[in-house]
């Protein structure tokens, strides 16, 4: 009798083994611990056995009826956290529900890049009016009235005195009237020339940055714009310095990248020079430290300037800057 | 300004080759944007022997030529009188174009194929015999190019010039910067005349009415001119530059202004009335007609060369028609003088009249140089116009132009530059371009510089440290940093606010796009701006590019509708775009417009992209408001409140579908669906639904600041309150209702259901909100929340006549 109860328990635990998924479990359960299963058979033919047997064998078929309960309870626990392994599952490749965050537009994603670098080597930010007079847009930068040097930048005018800034330059005269040396900031911005074609476009945005101390020199301002260039590109791009003219600094200098494109082999982006101007810079010119009344003889400093859609361009291989207006989503998506 | 590689030539010995000399001329300054091979233009043309020689058919003065490249044999239609079998021509082959323009391609000519042309020397810019073909040497190999058979070669330089630079704009002066940047000598052309009379004094005279405008006029006579076609020597000059010539005596003024950088006048002294010049202003209003044939209205502050009746010539921008030099003059008066630079420009602006002399008065031509310039043009015109020379000049300068000198420390330019250069090597590098030194002036830290009068830029300490930064080379500075502070940077609240929004917005699924700062004029109707708006109060651009940029955007609202446009057209129907810019506000009692930074968001289609787990619905005037509570939230702006906006005040918006949004009280923007009618200006057929807000306003109410408070201990319980009110009854005023009763125990209230409808009564809602009532000291038990939620409820009931369900 005992070796029959033996029996089953065995068997149960070996079917068990055998089980696939939930329902072989339940199966087993029922054909064991059913109404008609095969130890509620047992423990009903209990009777049948002699009564020095009775109470022994009731109490063991009662233990492997629990022992194999548990068993079967646990099996199918497993089963269950375990999952798709064994169930049927769901289809994982179906797309999610689609939370899809928004993109900065490229422009700001540059011009937050170039201010990060500026502001990680001691530059603040400075902002100013897009409507400028002439006297901060041009007048106290050096640039007099009946100058050839105003056709540099294509005015759009609001009256005789007042423009649309040119450039974000009005923030150097702007800054210096509200604070004494040391200054060093940089001037993110909108700013408008009346021209339009594959490279210009009426409205653009430019980073300029000014910086005035005691014994500020040209090689400093190669310094910085070197740390610059390799930051916001990568550090073999070399730059090329050479002379150039802005009424607002003297000396003044062109700043020039090997061709992110060809590495200077010559290529069309770069029309086959192997260089791409990026910047215009130079050492403040004193006829400004006049108009705000810095001491010229104890200050020197360097101011720099450049186009934020120039470098965007570069950077992500963009052929036409009306794209940048367009605001075409395909477009905007891919930054 | 172009230059070539053979007329430098004439003045400086070039040791580099072209693309060297670029990169150095590049280097010093002087931008060189492009270098071409002056003969391109000959890459079609071959040595050819003309085998066969035949009558045309159809026409007496042509003859069919039956040509050979070598290769292959071609028949030509020629005309010439000269061609004869056997000889070795010029082949143009079809696809060259000619120097005039003229583009050959195969034709055929009374009947005949002719696949080319065999030109003359003066057809290819070659020389000036047009009569006859090109007879070249026997001994050429047929079949090779021409400009290689014939050992051609020449560079054209194109400069961009800075505008400090006017002593460049001459061959004369970017020979002399090659001469110091390879350290060799300069050759001056002659330029001296020994006058032994004065004769000119007795035929002519100058008197300058104004010498403000006019310091200097200098003038030579010439006589007995035979007006010609100029010879080759000369005319290849011009053409090396794109520079068409004329006749010899406007050749021989272009010439010299090109070597030397004087412009030049010359007059048919014949006109000259009285034979005499005045140099005066015009009289506002006064007519002239200058040689370009347009009538020009002339102005008081203008300056006239005059005779002494009438004017003769725009001073320093444009000669007058009545003056000019015809086949037939004989006695030439040569201009070279000095003007005003700020009076050329004004002028030349004015007029919109821009010319190569004007460009070089109104940037500052060298006012020592009038006479070597007119003595030059003088000797040529005898040269080559067999004309004779009136001895004498006529040199009136009654404001003389002086050149200080300039005191040049050396610590000084090296704490600037970064450099360590002594003395001497200062004053090396400075006298390489004719800057004088005094030896005798100045100590050991300092030179006493007197620059060359052609260097109009020169006149500040600064300007010699550039010359000296720029001759040593910019490459030989040591780079360094600068010594900087470690102090924290300010953050600037607004800048960081802006940065905030957009990462927001960016997470909120909304894509920034940046629109142009103008708009059309007509934005106000579009968007129906009352008139009394002050966004009707536009700041106006004088010289816009187009009607629709004419003014400064005073709404970023017509921006990203037409953002809006621009991409429905391309099929891309659901948008979820913002833009954060400024506004502009005439305010016409200050000098700048007021300048205001807003952030606008636009919806527009399905709330989420059709998928497979959702279908495609609409986004609603509630997803956006979401984003703007969103927003808002995430600022943690308190006191909230969105109203609706009376529809008479509703613009852009749909009325009765607009909220104005409140923060404490200040209206600080809006959210609601973009009007019917406006969506049509803007040619939109799908709605859209826009929050705005303005940035100055809020950026004042964000603060960083942050208090914690404890986390409550105990646990809380919820009750639900549904009664009926009347529809129109906006429902936040109910829970707001149930805020001011300031019930201690009130944690929260939720409002999760609004349902109209049977069974409710018409012009009724049902609304159904949670209550969370939580106490700091207890656990709360169902006695202790009984009492409260039924006053609650009674009181609610009472305050809006509402009823149970």
């Amino acid at each position: 009798m005992e070796k029959n109860l033996d029996q089953i328990h065995q068997d149960g635990l070996k079917e068990l083994e055998a089980a696939k998924n939930n329902r072989d479990i339940q199966d087993l359960s029922v054909r064991y611990l059913g109404r008609k299963g095969i130890l509620t058979q047992f423990l009903r033919n209990i009777s049948q056995l002699p009564d020095e047997q009775r109470p022994q064998a009731g109490k063991k078929a009662n233990q492997i009826k629990n022992i194999l309960d548990k068993a079967f309870r646990k099996a199918a626990q497993e089963l269950a956290s375990v999952g798709a392994a064994k169930d049927a599952g769901i289809d994982v490749s179906l797309p999610g529900r689609k939370m899809a965050a928004g993109y900065l537009h490229p422009i700001t994603q540059i011009n937050n890049r170039m201010c990060d670098i500026f502001s990680s080597l001691g530059f603040d930010i400075a902002e100013g009016p897009e409507v400028e007079s002439d006297y901060y847009n041009f007048e106290a930068l050096n640039f007099p009235k009946d100058h050839p040097a105003r056709d540099m930048q294509d005015t759009f005018f609001v009256s005789d005195d007042i423009v649309l800034r040119t450039h974000t330059s009005p923030l150097q005269i702007r800054t210096m009237e509200k604070q004494k040396p040391p200054v060093r900031i940089v001037c993110p911005g909108k700013v408008y020339r009346c021209d339009s074609d594959l490279t210009h476009t009426p409205m653009f945005h430019q980073v300029e940055g000014l910086l005035i101390d005691e014994n500020i020199s040209f090689g400093d301002l190669k310094g910085v714009l070197t740390t610059f260039v390799h930051q916001m590109f990568d550090e073999q791009t070399s730059l090329r310095f050479r002379p150039s003219f802005f009424p607002f600094t003297e000396p003044s200098a062109e700043v020039d990248i090997l061709c992110v494109m060809c590495r200077g082999k010559g290529c069309r982006i770069c029309s086959h020079t192997g260089w791409l101007e990026i910047l215009g810079s130079g050492m403040v010119h004193p006829a400004l430290y006049d108009n705000v009344g810095y001491d010229a003889d104890r200050y020197t400093g360097f101011a720099f300037g450049m186009g934020v859609e120039r470098i965007a361009m570069l950077k992500y291989g963009i052929d036409d800057i009306r794209k940048f207006f367009e605001n075409d989503m395909r477009f905007l998506e891919q930054f | 300004m172009k230059v070539s590689l053979s007329w430098l030539k004439d003045y400086v010995e070039v040791k580099m080759d072209p693309a060297d000399l670029a990169d150095s001329l590049t280097m010093a300054g002087l931008e060189v944007d492009s270098v071409s091979d002056r003969y391109a233009y000959l890459n079609g043309v071959v040595v050819a022997r003309v085998e066969k020689v035949m009558p045309h058919p159809n026409a007496d003065k042509l003859i069919i030529c039956r040509v050979s490249t070598g290769e292959r044999r071609v028949s030509i239609v020629c005309g010439a009188p000269n061609v004869k079998e056997g000889m070795l021509a010029a082949l143009a082959q079809p696809g060259t174009v000619l120097q005039n323009g003229y583009r050959l391609e195969k034709s055929v000519i009374r009947g005949e194929h002719s696949e080319g042309m065999l030109c003359s020397d003066a057809e290819l810019g070659l020389g000036d015999n047009p009569a006859g073909i090109m007879n070249l040497n026997s001994s050429l190999k047929v079949g090779s190019g021409l400009a290689a058979a014939l050992d051609l070669s020449d560079t054209v330089f194109e400069l961009d010039l800075t505008p400090n630079r006017p002593d460049c704009l001459s061959v004369m002066g970017i020979a002399r910067e090659i001469a110091a940047i390879q350290n060799t000598p300069l050759k001056y052309p002659a330029y001296e005349i020994e006058d032994k009379a004065d004769t000119i004094h007795k035929l002519s005279s100058v008197k300058i009415d104004a010498p403000d405008h006019c310091p200097r006029y200098s003038a030579r006579l010439v006589e007995n001119i035979n007006v010609a076609v100029s010879p080759f020597w000369l005319q290849d000059r011009l053409l090396s530059v794109g520079q068409r010539p004329i006749n010899n005596i406007v050749d021989i003024t272009n010439f010299v202004m090109l070597e030397t950088g004087q412009p030049l006048h010359a007059f048919d002294f014949e006109n000259l009335a009285e034979n005499r010049i005045v140099v005066r202003l015009a009289s506002d209003g006064e007519k002239f007609t200058t040689l370009d044939e347009k009538e020009r209205t002339l102005e008081s502050e203008m300056l006239m060369i005059c005779d002494g009746q009438k004017a003769v010539a725009v001073g320093g921008v444009m000669g007058g028609l009545n003056s000019e030099i015809e086949v037939d003059t004989t006695r030439v008066l040569i201009e070279g003088a000095y003007f005003n630079p700020v009076s050329i420009r004004r002028t030349s602006k004015k007029l919109g009249l821009n010319t190569d002399a004007s460009h070089r008065f109104e940037r500052g031509v060298d006012p020592q140089g009038t006479i070597r310039a007119i003595n030059r043009a003088a000797k040529l015109m005898v040269e080559i116009g067999n004309g004779a020379l009136v001895e004498g000049i006529i040199d009136e300068y009654p404001n003389r132009q002086s050149v200080k000198s300039v005191r040049l420390g050396i610590k000084r330019t090296n704490r600037l530059l970064g450099t360590d250069l002594n003395r001497n090597q200062i004053r090396g590098l400075l006298e390489s371009i004719e800057f004088k030194v005094d030896p005798a002036s100045g100590n050991a830290d300092s030179l006493e510089v007197t620059p060359p009068p052609f260097r109009v830029d020169v006149s500040r300490p600064e300007d010699l440290m550039e010359e000296v930064a720029r001759l040593s080379g910019y490459h030989n500075i040591p780079t360094t940093f600068p010594v900087m502070p470690a102090e924290g940077r300010r953050a600037v609240h607004n800048l960081e606010i802006r940065k905030r929004l957009k990462r927001l917005m960016n997470g909120f699924g909304f894509t920034e796009v940046i629109a142009y700062s103008f708009m059309s004029e007509l934005s106000g109707d579009r968007l129906r701006l009352k008139k009394q708006d002050p966004r009707r109060s536009m700041v106006h651009i004088l010289n816009p590019l187009t009607e629709d940029q004419a003014v400064m955007r005073t709404s970023l609202v017509p921006g990203i509708l037409e953002t809006m446009t621009y991409n429905t057209a391309r099929q891309i129907k659901n948008l979820k775009i913002f833009e954060i810019g400024k506004i502009f506000l005439d305010a016409e009692q200050q000098d700048l417009p007021q300048e205001a930074e807003m952030l606008l968001a636009l919806w527009t289609g399905a709330r989420s992209e059709t998928s497979w787990h959702n279908r495609d619905i609409p986004c609603d005037f509630y997803d956006i408001k979401g984003i703007a509570e969103g927003l808002m939230g995430a600022l943690k702006l308190v006191g909230i409140r969105f109203r609706a906006m009376p529809d008479d005040s509703c613009e852009y918006t749909r009325p009765g579908h607009t909220a104005q949004i409140l923060v404490s009280d200040l209206r600080v923007g809006l959210v609601g669906e973009i009007h019917p009618r406006v969506r049509d200006s803007f040619d939109l057929k799908q709605t859209a639904f826009i929050f705005e807000l303005e940035l100055e306003k809020i950026a004042g109410m964000i603060t960083e600041d942050r208090h914690s408070k404890p986390l409550p201990r105990f646990p809380a319980i919820n009750r639900d309150i549904t009664i009926i009110i009347d529809r129109g009854i906006e429902t936040q005023t109910v829970l707001e209702a149930v805020q001011r009763f300031q019930e201690e125990l009130i944690e929260n209230l939720h409002l999760f259901d609004i349902f109209e409808g049977v069974p409710i009564a018409d012009g009724k809602k049902s609304v159904s909100f949670r209550v969370t009532y939580r106490s700091p000291d207890k656990t709360l038990e169902d006695d202790d929340v009984n009492g409260l939620h039924k006053s609650i409820t009674d009181r609610l009931l009472n305050a809006f006549d509402a009823t149970l369900p």
